[in-house]
Order: C-alpha cells, then structure tokens, then sequence
C-alpha cells in the first residue's frame, strides 16, 4: 500500500486552525499516510494537533479565489492568481469534535481535501496505523488480550462439574465468529455441537457467556434457531438447552425482537424456539432496535446537540424524535429482565436476538455488571468486555466504520457499542461508588472504537484477526490501559466494591443525555471535568492523609 | 379540633405511587396539624407526616371494591394515595382534610402554633439572624451617589415596598413621590444591587402609568437620576420583562411602558417571560407529566416539551444572564420591571445577582437574597403559594422558578455554590409549610401588622444552625468556576429535569449511591485528621500506635457513611 500517491501536497504553511474551546492558531499542517499534524507558529509554547485521519468522518470544503477579478489583468500570472485564493476545510471527527482548516492556496487546499477523503478511509484493515503503531515506550506483547476463553475457563473452578471447554471450533469451520474454544455443558459431546451449529444462524449455537456463583445459573447466547417457514426442529439444539437446565425445572429465553418481527424471521429460514419443542423454557419478546434504525437515531441525536437555533421546544422535541434515550431505557429495562431471571428467580436465560452478535451482546454484558461485582473493577470490566464483543465477536469493523456526521450511504454501520457504553455510564450515574473505573474511561472506550493507534477494535472476527496477525503485530488497548499510570487516570476515585446487585433505575427521570460525550466539545462538560478533578483530589489528600 | 370529624381511621392502606404493587397498611390519624399515617407491620414503626399547611389538594376518587380512594397532593409535590376501607370513613377525612388544608385566616397558619423548644430571648435572636442593611453596607452603601431615603417610612408611598430603600443621591422626596404616582401600586424606581468596583446599579419598579401618551416630568427625574448614580456610563437599560404583546396590551389600561423618546439616554428592551397565569399552567403539566405512572420516554419528553416549562426557566435565565452582563461588561445600570413588580421582576433581579456576585452563592448570601428581593420588595407569598383561602388566580409558582434557575445553574458549575440541592428543596418547602413566619403575608407591612417577630420562629437561623447539611462539599471560593460573573450557557441542552423536586419523594428514581454524602464524610475526617496530625506531631511524632489508631477511625466512619449512603 503507498500512502504516497494520495498525497499530493504533504505541508502547507500559514493555515489557521480552528477548534472547540480553543482561539485559532496559525501554522503548519502535515499529512502523512495516517495522520494530520498542525504545528503551531508561536515558538514559546508551541502546539501541536495530532489527529488520526481514521477519526475524520466527514469533510466538507469550500474554496474562493479572492482575485477573481485579475483575469482582466493580463500580466497576472497563474501563480499569482492561485496565491490569492484560499480554501476551507471542515473536518467532522467520529469523536464528535469539528475542526476548521483555513488553507492558502485552492489547490492545495483541494489536495490536501483528497488526501483526507482518501486516507481516512481506506478499506484494507492491514494498512491501518496500529500495524505501524510501534512507541518506544512499548513493545509488542507476548500475550494479547487479558485472557483467553481457556484461561477463563480454568479459573472458573465452579464450572469444572458441569461445564467443559469446547475445542469443536478451533478452526473455526463450526462456526466463524466465535473463538476456538467455548463452554458447554459437559453432557453434549461436539458431534451433537457441531449439529447444533447447523441449526443457528451463522453456527452461533447456545454458549455459556456468564455463571451466577450465588445460585449455579447461567447466561448463554446464541443466534436465533433456523426454523424456516416449514417449522424445522432439531433433537441436538433441543438437548443443549435441556443439558442447560438440568436440575432445574425451567428456564427463560429472551428474544430481542418483538413477537411479531420473531415470527417474520421465519419468512426468511430463522426464527424462534417454539413451545412445543422447547416445552421447559419460557420465552419473552422485548423489541431493541439495532441496525440502520440505530445508526440513524445517533445521526439524529449528534444532530440536535449541534442545533444552534437556541429554541427550548425545538431541542426536546428532537431530543425525543432522535429515540437514542429510548434505545437507552429500552437496553437497561431489558438487562433488568435479564438479571431479574437470574438473580431474583433463580433461573438460567438464553439470550438471542437474529444474528447474536449486537443487542444480545449488550443486554449479556449489561445484566453482567449489574450482578457481578467482579465485573464492576477496571479489569473486570475490560475483561467483560474482551469476552463479550472481541472473542464473541462484535463486527466491529462493519458497525464503527462511520458515525454520526459521514454523508456516506449506511451499509453495516451501527452503534451499539456505543450505546453500551451510554448504558454503563447512566449505572455509573446512579450507582457513583459502583464502579472502579470513571467516565474518563468510557469516553476513552468511545473514541477508540472508530479510530485507534491499537488493534483492539480492528476487524470483524477472531478469525480475521488470525488471518491478519494482528495479535502479533499490533498493541492490546485494554493492555495499555492497565499499565500503572493509565489506571490512575481512569480509576473512579470513589470506588467501593458492593457485593450487592445494582439495579439501575428506568425511569425516563432518571436517565440522561450523556453530555460528557454527546457534548464532549462544549465548555459546559469542561465545568463538569472541573468537578471530576476536585473530587479526586480530595480523595487523594484523605488518603495521604490516612496514610500518614 | 373542632375541624376534625374522624382523629383515626384504621386499616389504611397507603399505594406507592410508582408502583400500586407496593402497598402499606396501617392508621391514618388527624391531628390539629398534620396528618399521620403508622404502618402497622410488626416490628417496623414506619411513620409518614405531612403537615395540613402543605396539602394542595384532597381529592376523594369513586370507590372500588377494595375501597375508596383519597388522593392528596402536596405542596412539595408529595402525592398520598390513601384507599380506605369504609366509604363514611374517607368522607370525614375528605371533609376534615379540605377544611384543615384550607385556613380562613393568618391566625390559623402553623407557624403560630409552632413552638420548639426555644426560649424568647433566643427565639427574638433568630431575627437579627439576618442584617439586609448589612448586605447593602457590604455593597458599599450608601455612598455618595446612593443614600437611604426614609420616603417610605410607615409604607405611606408604598404599601407594598419596605420601609427601609435606597434611592440615587440627586432624588428628592418630590421626585420619588412624583415618580411613585406614575407607578402601578406607587412601586417607584429603587436600588436592588449596586456594583461598587464600576458603579452599575440594578433598580427595580412597577410598569410606568404611561398609556399612549401620559407622561411624568418626575418619573423621567428619577431615571435621569438613576442614570447620573453612574458616572461611567452615558445610558442606562430599562427592561421590561413582559412579552411585548402584554406590555402593550396593558397601555389600553393605563398603563404600559417607558417611551424611548420622553426619557433621556435609556435603552428599551423586552425580555418575554410569561406571567403568573402561563406559569401555574405550565407547572401543572409538568406535574402531570411527572405523575404518568409507567411513561416511555417519548410520553416523558413529549409531556415536558408541551408543558412549556423548561422553556420559561430558560427565558428566566436568559434574562438574568442579559443584565448581568450589562452591569458587569458593559457597566451599565439596568432598572427592571413588569407588570407590579413583584414576580417576574424580583426573579430577574435574583439571577442576575446570583451570576455577578459571588457572595450570593454562599449559604447566608443566597438567604440575604430571597430577603432582599423577595420578602422585603414585597413578593406576595402569601398569594402566590396560597397560605390562606383565596382567589386560585393569585396562586403561581414564581419563586419556584428562581430557585429552579438556581439549580440549573448549580448543576452546570458543581464547585460555585456553597450549598447544596438539599438547601434549595428545604426552603422550597417552607415557602409553603407556613412552620416559619419568614414568608407569612405579602409585603413587609402585612408581617409588621401580624407581628412575625414577635410571634413566629425565622427559617434562616434554622438552617444556619443545620448548614452542615446543606452545604457543597465540592464548593471553593477560590476556584476559577467561582470567581466574578458566572458565564452560564442557556443553550437548550444545558437545561436538565429537577427530580430532585419534582420527584422528590419517588426515592426509586433517584441515585442510589450519593457522592455527597461520601465527600462529606471524607472531608470531614480530613479535617479530624489534620488536627490529629498536627497535635500528634507536636506531641511526640506520629507513632505506629497512632497511626493505627487513626486508620481504625477511618474504617469506623466510613462504615457509617456508607451504611447512610445505601
């Protein structure tokens, strides 16, 4: 891949830079096959922007020659009527921040516009900058991730009697977007797995994804089952859940779609567990929207958060069309389910929704942090995480290739990781003392998904990821995350491990819009920061003073 | 007594108003004061009061067979959902509860009756609690362009005004007469809050007896001298905070407002906040949205957009923004008025004073405010949360509001504010409880002739003496957040819902952990354990033993303080 050749003019002087909360700065902007360096002119505290192109999601540019006129003078020459022109470029970033570049020149402000059309975003996923991201101060791990599913599985002693590790899929020809090792119940041999597989949308047969120590139930996630119009069934599907709830006189499925949408998924070969066949497990139908619906609502609410017309009614009356804190209350009110299953009536839950690999992650991860305090810490959380969306296999690729501003046609876009992470911070809203890590941690996780120096978020499968060796030629994010200084920073002064549940509450009052990162660039959340910073200092001078 | 018909009713049940699942059993006993519901599970005494002077409204719903329903609703915005067994029964109730809620006189107002434990020689001291001439003193009046003018002594210019205003210097007692003649209600032009580093001023009045024409030689006197009080500035703002439809609207009845040409060097501006009527409305939609018991969110945000409220708060705001600005950037006075000068006004006049200076986000600054702008220009309290039976029109929830914008702009600067949300919704409800003289009548004059002081206890020293509870851990005086004008944003997305308030007492909406209570505890043990520190050293250093001992502290309080947080 040559960067290169998308580059036509790499360094233009005397550009001024505008952005958020900042005054305009004049001086030297640089693009590389990755990034867009602006230096600033002042000598005496000179900044510099460092900007990922992978983070633009849309440009917009205007160009105006200044001598417009000077075609009548003969004697202009061509470079001097380009030297009066100039060219503005207005860049879009999926961490929502919009940055303003006033260019000299028109052509080399249309340059420097294709180069950032073209870079940000280039399709081959070897190319992108965590295969090139090598900082002194780090070096290529020896193991990537925090764990892997053996590693969970061995420290998981409670599972040892009835549960057992999976190999069925360590060439992933089972099933491609799960991990080579998974854990099933020990009384289904791979043979019947492997037939199971064939039943479930994309072989994404029933897992275990959680084990509730306090009473022996479960979380499993799957796929929806493939009944087709012609109501099929299949005796080795049908076995794995029932080895799910031995000993138990029942268990729940949740379906992420609505009844309705369930039964219109047979139309096209998929489906849901009927009663008949699954006659010890208890379906509900709780509709969350994903998808196209979900990517336009985050458009429609990134929209109504840059509305400057200043009018009360206009912004609540968008606020409510955008649906984002319905997508909300709808993902927690259904992880409530979740957890009330398990914990309150003490029963093992399947979860599904289609494909099983967007809202049944995030309802699986949210009832995990409600209930489990060992999710709460920083490297539960990010070990949760690792489990849930890397190793069972979030598209991250497809769903985060674009965010709200991209004039793009949608194709598999869709932020559900986002609205993951919106969820988890309305928990951290209302159970302050809850969770190790703090906001700071969650905006980290927002911006890096769409664009990022690690190799975390890249691809859409541990498949592909094998295919493209990026555990051996890329950095871990949740490993860096975890060194010393960075868990400083993103720890939650407060934090008070609680063995209780934390059930958040629904209530449309009690949720809000998440300001710190849907106004992330506005002075108001730098005032809320303030705040942030004053409570941990205050922790942190109790402490040395308990200390001393 | 003689109001009550039924002092107890038995096997009562209470419904959670979230949930109708939830339900308690228990008595329900009338007292002369309040009303009291005892949970009669075995073990736990659970207690709810609520006193007859904060019941808004009773309502007895058609009986079902479990029983008949009473729905009362609060003041404070707690709503009881009582069903008793025996129709008879929740009539008398009904009956006992409408009167009791609904005193005919002063007399019969709670604070009368309210008699802690307080000697009189104390109880007297509670009123010297707060100094508003100390407040004017600390404003650097008066001076020489300010003095205090003795013009409404007896309240012989204004009934409504308080005895005590201060006036530019070059007024004469002809002027302000003159000028209080072309005022509604004779609410001349007075100082509210005079800026001494540039001399801006902010003067508040009644709307001007102008019509189409009429004119007042005095009247533009005093504004020339409200003006020359300025020396830095060659005009001065006169903002009249009604729509413009209603200000002319009024010039049909005589009144109006100022004309740009009879008056030398002002600036004529709208604000358009709604009126007392809009308000109460608009509050009751909100409410009403507050009391949809499973609402989605789009019912929720639907419901708030149409109620309109959020958009009044804004308006509020964004007016108290505009003059603060003026006073401090531009330097330039401001006088302020609407229609009596009572309710939009004193709101403005407030926020403005909130954003400028400082001191009025301190816990005493922010009481000398509501006693400056509120209770001594006269708001009507009495009216406006309807302490005694009276017209419904005259209800309106204006000094709700201050204290919302207030809120708002707590929640937008967390280190500012010395005190806390707790503060705001403890004198919310004693606005209303009528426990506290403070707010008994509706100007000065009327608390002078009910002999308050004499008679009643004052809220402030209360809350004085309990301020460890309602202050800010997170406040510092010194931090940039606090410093001179506060540049609060009104863009739409910075205004929040106040559950707070308006979902007080629905304890499942709210957080279920509270950060403040955590701060609090931890700055209170760094306070113990500097001093620890600090004698430990000199003593004889930090021993092991000591430290242990400390540390053993430390777990012992933070037990307790998380033991309260659950």
């Amino acid at each position: 891949m040559e960067f290169a050749e998308h580059i036509k003019t790499a360094n233009v002087e005397d550009v001024v830079l505008r952005q958020p909360l900042q005054p305009p700065s004049r001086g030297t902007l640089c693009i590389t096959g990755h990034h867009l360096l602006f230096s600033d002119r002042e000598e005496s505290d000179s900044r510099q922007v460092l900007l990922l192109l992978r983070n633009i999601d849309a440009i917009e540019k205007s160009v105006e020659n200044l001598t417009g006129y000077s075609g009548f003078f003969s004697n202009a020459s061509h470079s001097e009527r380009m030297s009066g022109s100039s060219g503005t470029i207005t860049m879009k970033c999926k961490d929502l921040r919009v940055l303003q570049l006033d260019i000299p020149g028109m052509e080399q402000c249309l340059n420097i516009a294709h180069s950032i059309e073209t870079l940000s975003c280039l399709d081959c996923v070897s190319a992108m900058y965590p295969f090139f991201y090598r900082p002194v101060d780090l070096s290529l791990p020896e193991q990537w991730g925090l764990s892997s599913p053996e590693m969970h599985y061995s420290q998981m002693k409670e599972l040892y009697e009835k549960w057992r590790l999976s190999t069925v899929n360590r060439d992933y020809s089972v099933c491609p977007s799960y991990p080579p090792a998974v854990i099933v119940p020990k009384s289904i041999d791979d043979d019947t797995l492997k037939k199971a597989a064939k039943f479930r949308q994309g072989g994404r047969f029933p897992v275990l994804c959680y084990y509730h120590k306090k009473n022996g139930m479960v979380i499993m996630r799957s796929s929806q089952p493939l009944l087709g119009a012609n109501r099929k069934r299949c005796k080795e599907d049908e076995l794995l859940l029932q080895a799910v709830i031995e000993g138990s006189d029942k268990g729940y499925i949740i379906d992420t779609r609505s009844m309705q949408q369930a039964q219109q998924a047979r139309m096209t070969g998929g489906g849901f567990e009927s009663k008949s066949f699954y006659d010890r497990w208890k379906r509900f139908h709780r509709q969350m929207e994903r998808g196209k619906a979900l990517q336009e609502s985050l458009i429609k609410l990134v929209e109504a958060c840059g509305d400057e017309s200043n009018n009360m009614d206009r912004w609540l009356s968008k606020l409510e069309n955008s649906k984002w804190l319905s997508h909300v209350q709808n993902a927690l009110s259904t992880a409530g389910l979740l957890v009330e299953c398990v914990e309150r009536d003490g029963h093992s839950v399947l979860v599904h929704g289609s494909e099983g690999t967007d809202c049944s992650l995030l309802i699986s991860t949210l009832a995990q942090l409600i209930m489990d305090p060992c999710c709460r810490t920083m490297e539960g959380f990010l070990g949760l995480l690792e489990r849930e969306w890397i190793q069972a296999r979030h598209p991250f690729q497809q769903r985060c290739a674009h965010s709200a501003y991209s004039h793009a046609r949608l194709q598999q876009e869709s932020p559900v990781f986002l609205l993951l992470l919106d969820c988890v911070w309305q928990l951290w809203r209302q159970f302050p003392l809850a969770l190790g890590f703090s906001e700071a941690l969650l905006l980290r996780l927002a911006t890096e998904v769409y664009a990022s120096d690690y190799g975390t978020f890249l691809c859409n499968s541990d498949q592909e990821r094998c295919a493209l060796e990026v555990k051996e030629r890329t950095h871990c994010l949740f490993r860096a995350l975890l060194r010393p200084t960075e868990r400083d920073y993103y720890s939650n002064p407060l934090y008070e491990r609680t063995e209780l549940a934390i059930w958040p509450s629904v209530h449309p009052q009690s949720l809000q819009l998440w300001k710190g990162y849907f106004l992330r660039w506005t002075q108001q959340v730098r005032h809320l920061e303030e705040a942030q910073e004053e409570i941990r200092n205050m922790v942190i001078e109790w402490g040395k003073l308990a200390r001393s | 007594m003689e109001h009550i018909r039924l002092p107890k009713v038995e096997n009562v049940k209470l419904l959670d108003r979230i949930s109708h699942r939830r339900r308690r059993v228990g008595t329900l006993y009338l007292t002369a004061t309040h009303t009291i519901f005892v949970e009669s599970e075995a073990g736990v005494r659970n207690e709810t009061w609520v006193l007859h002077s904060l019941v808004c409204s009773v309502d007895k719903l058609a009986a079902t067979p479990s029983g008949c329903p009473l729905l009362i609703h609060c003041k404070n915005f707690q709503v009881l959902h009582f069903i008793i067994s025996k129709e008879q029964e929740c009539h008398d109730i009904h009956l006992s509860l409408q009167r009791l809620s609904q005193p005919e006189s002063y007399d019969e107002l709670y604070c009368f009756s309210y008699k802690p434990n307080v000697d009189e020689k104390e109880r007297r001291q509670e009123w010297d609690f707060l100094d508003l001439k100390a407040d004017y003193s600390r404003m650097g009046l008066p001076s020489s362009l300010w003095k205090l003018s003795p013009v409404n002594q007896h309240y012989k210019v204004s009934d409504t005004y308080p005895a005590d205003l201060f006036v530019p210097e070059s007024a004469t007692p002809p002027v302000i007469v003159g000028s209080s003649k072309f005022r509604s209600r004779g609410r001349f032009p007075a100082l509210s809050y005079y800026c001494k580093d540039n001399h801006a001023a902010i003067c508040r009045s009644s709307q001007p007896l102008s019509g189409f024409s009429a004119r007042c030689l005095e009247d533009e006197q005093m504004l020339e001298a409200i003006l020359r009080s300025n020396p830095c500035s060659d005009f001065m703002y006169v903002v009249d905070t009604r729509p413009k439809l209603n200000a002319i609207a009024n010039r049909a009845a005589g009144k109006g407002y100022e004309n740009e040409d009879n008056y030398s060097n002002i600036k004529f501006q709208f604000v358009g906040i709604e009126n007392i009527h809009v308000m109460r409305n608009s509050q009751q939609k909100m409410l009403e949205v507050c009391e949809l018991r499973s609402p989605s969110m789009s019912d929720f945000l639907e419901g708030l957009e149409s109620s309109g409220w959020l958009k009044h708060i804004k308006a509020v705001l964004d007016a108290g923004i505009f003059i603060a600005k003026a006073v401090a950037e531009e330097g330039v006075s401001v006088l302020i008025h609407c229609s009596d000068g009572w309710d939009r006004t004193s709101q403005v006049c407030s926020v403005a004073c909130v954003l400028l200076d400082p001191y009025y986000r301190t816990l005493r600054g922010f009481m000398v405010l509501i006693e400056k702008d509120w209770v001594s220009f006269g708001h009507k309290f009495s009216h406006r949360c309807k302490h005694v039976v009276g017209d419904p029109k005259e209800v309106s929830p204006i000094i709700d509001q201050l204290l919302e914008c207030v809120w708002q702009l707590m929640e937008q600067f967390p280190c500012a504010f010395e005190f806390n949300e707790r503060f705001l919704i403890t004198i919310h409800n004693h606005f209303y409880s009528c426990q506290f003289g403070n707010f008994i009548g509706n100007n000065q004059r009327e608390r002078i002739e009910l002999r308050v002081h004499e008679r009643t206890h004052s809220l402030w020293s209360y809350l004085w003496a309990n301020r460890t509870d309602y202050t800010n851990p997170l406040y510092r005086p010194n931090h940039s957040q606090t410093q001179g004008l506060l540049r609060a944003s009104t863009s739409p997305y910075s205004f929040k819902f106040w559950k707070g308030l308006y979902n007080r007492f629905d304890h499942g909406m709210h957080p279920r952990q509270s950060v403040e209570d955590y701060l609090r505890a931890i700055q209170e043990e760094t306070q113990q354990l500097e001093e620890q520190l600090s004698s430990h050293t000199q003593a004889i250093g930090v021993t092991e033993i000591a430290e242990n001992l400390m540390l053993a502290i430390i777990k012992q309080c933070f037990g307790a303080c998380y033991v309260a947080a659950e």
